[in-house]
């Protein structure tokens, strides 16, 4: 068995080599018809940059996507700088340098992997999966007989915060700036996607495309993982399949193929206020064009986070949305698991968490409410601030940074909801209603805690479960997604995750079930 | 102001130190030397297991003493002047108290084995032990094998943390089965199974003749008193039970007979000067409960009750009914009232076991009345609330078999064996008893 587990460490290893290398491979070469189409395309009309690109880039072989990336962004800016200088703004190029620079590159690469897509995803993607598989799959042996399996994970430098963990947060933060600062930089990775994403909407592959279809892969593959090490617990069971469901059909295939037929990419269950982009006049305008499903979805997208959300919550907590359908929270569940166990439980940090995460929600507000007074007063700016400037800044700070680099690129170092529980203003929103009005509950189990202290370091949101349960009170937090993990470690079965009447919800106890009776009463009376 | 001086950082010292504070602004110490905050002793296993780091076994961050005004003080106690209300401490240092809770728990048995002081022999209670046990069976390489010694809820938790570093454990069981004086026959077979699953080389019926060693003094082997064999190996683990850790009294005057001789109020036979938790023996046993009572509930219950004592609100200790949990490797255990290993002339049994054979519910009820007594459950969670009600209310075990539904507290969607148990149940006893749904109203009293 360990073999078998060596061996698959190595196939993805090889894979993960495979991939990281192919950023270094191939060439890129701007031919004068593609930079023509371009320049027609995007309405150009900047001969400055025109005349640099023809000068420096047209015909020339470039050995590397960043030369190249330096080459065109550099272009651009010149170009900008001094079209800005005279005024002339409508010479100036607006699109994000890199993204442009993504445009062209997409078109003027050539070499190996452009020209084997298939063999570079097997070489990559295909390797990676079987590796990782033949590593998990025989853990439904190593790991001895079904039931919680958490021994050494405070050994391991993989879970600890150890070396291994360390290597891990360096890759996924690089990733996540790739991805959102630098995608002329990753070109090859979206080659070696273009057969899959041509099936499905009928395009080559964008950063985004790749971003989804690596993001399924992955919840794919940690999803095997869940099953077998809870593969006891029928509710984790259900959960895991549920936001692998929701991830791919609903974030990915759906979107896709809507884009298929030349309807707006949307993803039906990603609720305002994390879809900040929602109500963006680019949104709003793209959707009132393409008919009848973009009314449709302009309409159930407000339904749904006014109406839906709250009435899911009432019935089933927060739990509803952020453990069986998020696709954040699906990452979190399936690739951050190995992790939960980082998360800060101090007092601090709860404080911490409640001025941020409500800080965003406010933000988020606040930059929707300036949108849509934009959007129908026609005014760019509100109270002399200008709306776009604000929406840069939040697509920047939050959607990127905060969701992106931070939110999953910390997951070896702050455990596994970073974002969910600092970030998401969505769960901010959620968790007022189920502090507030809700039939959930953690129900402590009368006066059975020994305060050991598993369910508080395995909950990834950070909340001190022990602190609620050896007082015999039920845990309300506004911030609990119900992941139910709390209690499936605990070693007493002291915590039930419980849909139930309000009444009774919140009992604040003083001394525990078991004690003199006549003691209870009197404690309760006074 | 008054000054409250406890002796013992553990569930019970802590307890009632919490509560003295919720109740008043007298001045409480807190005296102990084995750590610096309070910590879960039922947690060491888990530390040594890598489920958690030792910091997590305290549950409370280390800001909270000073903030609720409860002074730590670092000292071992070695006399206890009773007269002059004067503590003796290991350094030398007196100090002083208005009044006074010892609070001292428990240490394991030693029941005088020859070798049972070399290095590598140990018990498992202090965070010492867990330290030791880092040093003399870090992995199966330094340990090639443990023996165990002592087949109670200890022995079993310490095989189960040998066995997560791959180190081969052998179980000496003075017993036939395991913990057979607790459990009935049913559980106890359930949890040799599970034992033995675990490839754990489980000895029953056996004791410790004596433990050897090589010539700088660390254990080597051990011998077995019945059969004489010898089994070489690194550790050897001394789980046979605890006893109260209260040697530093002799001289006192302070009466003990196995623990600290405490009437029904915790009071010693000096006036102000209590005892709590594990260190305390009841001088009349309450009700089916033992004089001493060696679980963290219990410490917990006396802590709550000596702090209303204490507080000018003098309260007995009168504890509700009966219950405890624990877990066997994957087993979860739980239980409400009382099934006696051995049945009682007045009492009947139902037993029922899933086929896969680690699933069980067995209840003790009245013969004659029917009234129900206990329920053991292995592998099913069940609801504290719910019995304690049963318990109080005398309700009977037809009540209880009706109403299993509203007992169960295992997670949302597993898998539910009422139907299986009320069929066998009725099958057994000629009844017709038809499982109720589970009802909120009932289960909240709303
Ligand atoms: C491994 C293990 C697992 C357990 N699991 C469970 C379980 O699952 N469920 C359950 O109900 N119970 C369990 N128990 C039992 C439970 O932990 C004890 O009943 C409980 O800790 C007793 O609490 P206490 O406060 O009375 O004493 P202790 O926790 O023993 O605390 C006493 C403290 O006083 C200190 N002390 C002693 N003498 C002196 C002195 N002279 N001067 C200064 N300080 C002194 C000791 O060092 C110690 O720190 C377990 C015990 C162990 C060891
Ligand atoms: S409290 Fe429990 S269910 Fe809620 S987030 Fe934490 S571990 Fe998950
Ligand atoms: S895991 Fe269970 S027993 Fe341990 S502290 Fe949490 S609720 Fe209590």
């Amino acid at each position: 068995m360990k073999t078998i587990q060596h061996t698959g460490l190595g196939i993805f290893l090889t894979g993960l080599t495979v991939f990281i290398a192919l950023i270094f491979l191939g060439e890129y070469k701007v031919s004068p018809e593609l930079f023509n189409t371009v320049v027609t395309n995007k309405g150009i009309k900047s001969e400055l940059f025109i005349n640099d690109i023809k000068n420096n880039v047209l015909e020339k072989t470039f050995t590397s996507p960043f030369k190249f990336s330096r080459a065109v962004t550099s272009a651009i800016k010149s170009a900008n700088a001094s079209h800005k200088q005279n005024s002339e703004w409508d010479k100036v190029i607006w699109d994000k340098p890199h993204s442009f620079s993504y445009a062209i590159a997409k078109e003027a690469g050539i070499g190996i992997v452009k020209e084997h897509k298939w063999l570079f995803w097997w070489l990559t993607f295909g390797l990676g999966i079987i590796g990782a598989l033949l590593f998990i799959i025989p853990q439904l042996i190593t790991l001895g007989a079904p039931g919680i399996k958490n021994d050494g994970i405070y050994h391991k430098p993989a879970t600890n915060r150890g070396w291994i963990g360390w290597c891990v947060f360096t890759f996924l933060v690089a990733f996540y700036v790739l991805l959102y600062f630098r995608p002329d930089y990753i070109v090859n990775w979206t080659y070696v996607v273009d057969p899959i994403s041509k099936s499905l909407n009928g395009n080559l592959a964008s950063q985004w495309f790749l971003y989804g279809f690596i993001y399924c892969v992955v919840m794919l593959v940690m999803a095997v993982r869940m099953y077998i090490k809870y593969r006891h617990n029928n509710y984790q069971l259900l959960r895991t399949t549920s936001v692998l469901f929701f991830q791919v059909v609903f974030a990915f295939l759906i979107p896709e193929i809507l884009v298929r037929f030349e309807k707006p990419w949307y993803d039906f269950k990603n609720a305002f206020p994390l879809d900040y982009d929602f109500f963006f006049s680019w949104n709003l305008n793209e959707l009132i064009a393409s008919g009848g499903l973009g009314l449709f979805i302009l309409v159930w997208g407000v339904v749904l986070s006014l109406v839906i959300v709250p009435i899911m919550t009432y019935f089933f907590g927060k739990r509803w949305y952020c453990s069986w359908v998020c696709g954040c929270g699906g990452l979190a569940e399936t690739l951050g698991d190995p992790y939960r166990q980082l998360s800060d439980k101090s007092l601090k940090a709860w404080q911490l968490e409640r001025w941020l995460v409500h800080g965003v929600l406010v933000f988020a507000l606040v930059m929707t409410g300036f949108t849509l007074y934009t959007y129908f007063s026609g005014t760019a700016a509100v109270l002399g601030i200008q709306t776009q400037t604000i929406q840069d800044i939040y697509g920047f700070l939050i959607g990127s940074i905060f969701a992106g680099v931070i939110g999953t690129g910390f997951y070896p170092i702050f455990g596994n909801r970073v974002w969910c529980r600092f970030g998401c203003p969505l769960a901010a929103y959620i968790g007022i209603v189920q502090r507030f009005k809700s039939r959930f509950r953690i129900t402590t189990n009368g006066g059975q805690c020994i305060s050991c202290g598993n369910c508080s370091t395995y909950c990834e949101q950070g909340i001190d479960v022990r602190a609620y349960a050896q007082k015999g009170e039920n845990i309300i937090r506004a911030s609990c997604v119900g992941c139910g993990i709390c209690s499936a470690v605990c070693p007493r079965g002291v915590l039930k995750l419980e849909n139930a009447p309000e009444k009774g919800r919140i009992n604040p106890t003083e001394i525990l079930l078991g004690n003199n009776v006549d003691l209870i009463e009197l404690l309760k009376k006074k | 102001m008054e000054h409250i001086v406890i002796i013992g950082n553990g569930i019970s010292g802590v307890t009632a130190a919490r509560h003295i504070r919720k109740l008043s602004n007298k001045k409480i110490t807190i005296i102990s030397d084995e750590t610096d905050y309070f910590f879960s002793r039922t947690a060491i296993m888990y530390v040594y297991m890598g489920h958690m780091t030792f910091e997590h076994t305290q549950p409370y961050e280390n800001w909270f003493w000073k903030k609720n005004n409860i002074d730590l003080k670092k000292g071992r106690v070695t006399a206890i002047e009773a007269p002059s209300k004067t503590l003796h401490l290991s350094d030398g240092n007196t100090f002083n108290y208005d009044k006074l809770i010892i609070a001292t728990g428990s240490k394991p048995n030693k029941f005088g084995w020859p070798g049972q002081d070399l290095n590598g022999v140990m018990g498992l209670y202090h965070k010492q032990d867990l330290d030791n046990l880092e040093k003399y069976a870090p992995n199966n390489k330094v340990c090639k094998r443990a023996v165990i010694v002592g087949g109670g809820l200890i022995g079993i938790e310490l095989a189960e943390m040998l066995h997560s570093r791959h180190i081969p454990v052998t179980f000496l069981v003075r017993e036939s089965s395991f913990w057979n004086g607790v459990l009935p026959k049913g559980e106890s077979n359930m949890v040799n199974r599970e034992i033995k699953a675990h490839h754990i080389d489980l000895r029953l019926g056996v004791n410790l003749k004596e433990i050897k060693s090589d010539e700088n003094g660390n254990a080597t082997s051990i011998v077995i008193a019945e059969t004489g064999e010898e089994i070489q190996c690194n550790l050897v683990g001394l789980t046979a039970g605890v006893s109260p850790n209260i040697s530093f009294l002799k001289g006192s005057k302070i009466e003990t007979g196995r623990g600290v001789i405490v009437n029904r109020f915790l009071e010693t036979n000096f006036k102000d000067i209590y005892a709590i938790g594990d260190c305390a023996e009841q001088q009349i046993a309450i009700d089916e409960r033992k004089p001493i009572e060696a679980v963290w509930y219990t410490g917990r219950m006396m802590g709550e009750t000596v702090a209303q004592t204490i507080c000018g609100n003098k309260m007995a200790y009168k504890p509700s009914h009966w219950f405890n949990s624990a877990k066997f490797f994957n087993i979860e255990y739980q239980t409400y009232g009382w099934v006696w290993a051995q049945p009682k002339n007045n009492e009947a049994r139902f037993y029922w076991e899933h086929p896969n054979g680690k699933i069980c519910i067995h209840i003790n009820f009245d013969k004659d009345t029917r009234q129900f007594i206990g329920i053991n459950t292995l592998g099913i969670r069940m609801r504290h609330n719910f019995f304690e009600k049963v318990l109080n209310e005398k309700k009977s075990v037809d009540y209880v078999i009706e109403h299993l539904a509203d007992a169960n507290f295992d997670p949302e969607f597993y898998k539910l064996h009422e139907k299986e148990i009320v069929a066998a149940f009725n099958k057994e006893n000629q009844t017709n008893i038809q499982l109720k749904k589970k009802s909120w109203k009932r289960i909240l009293s709303i």
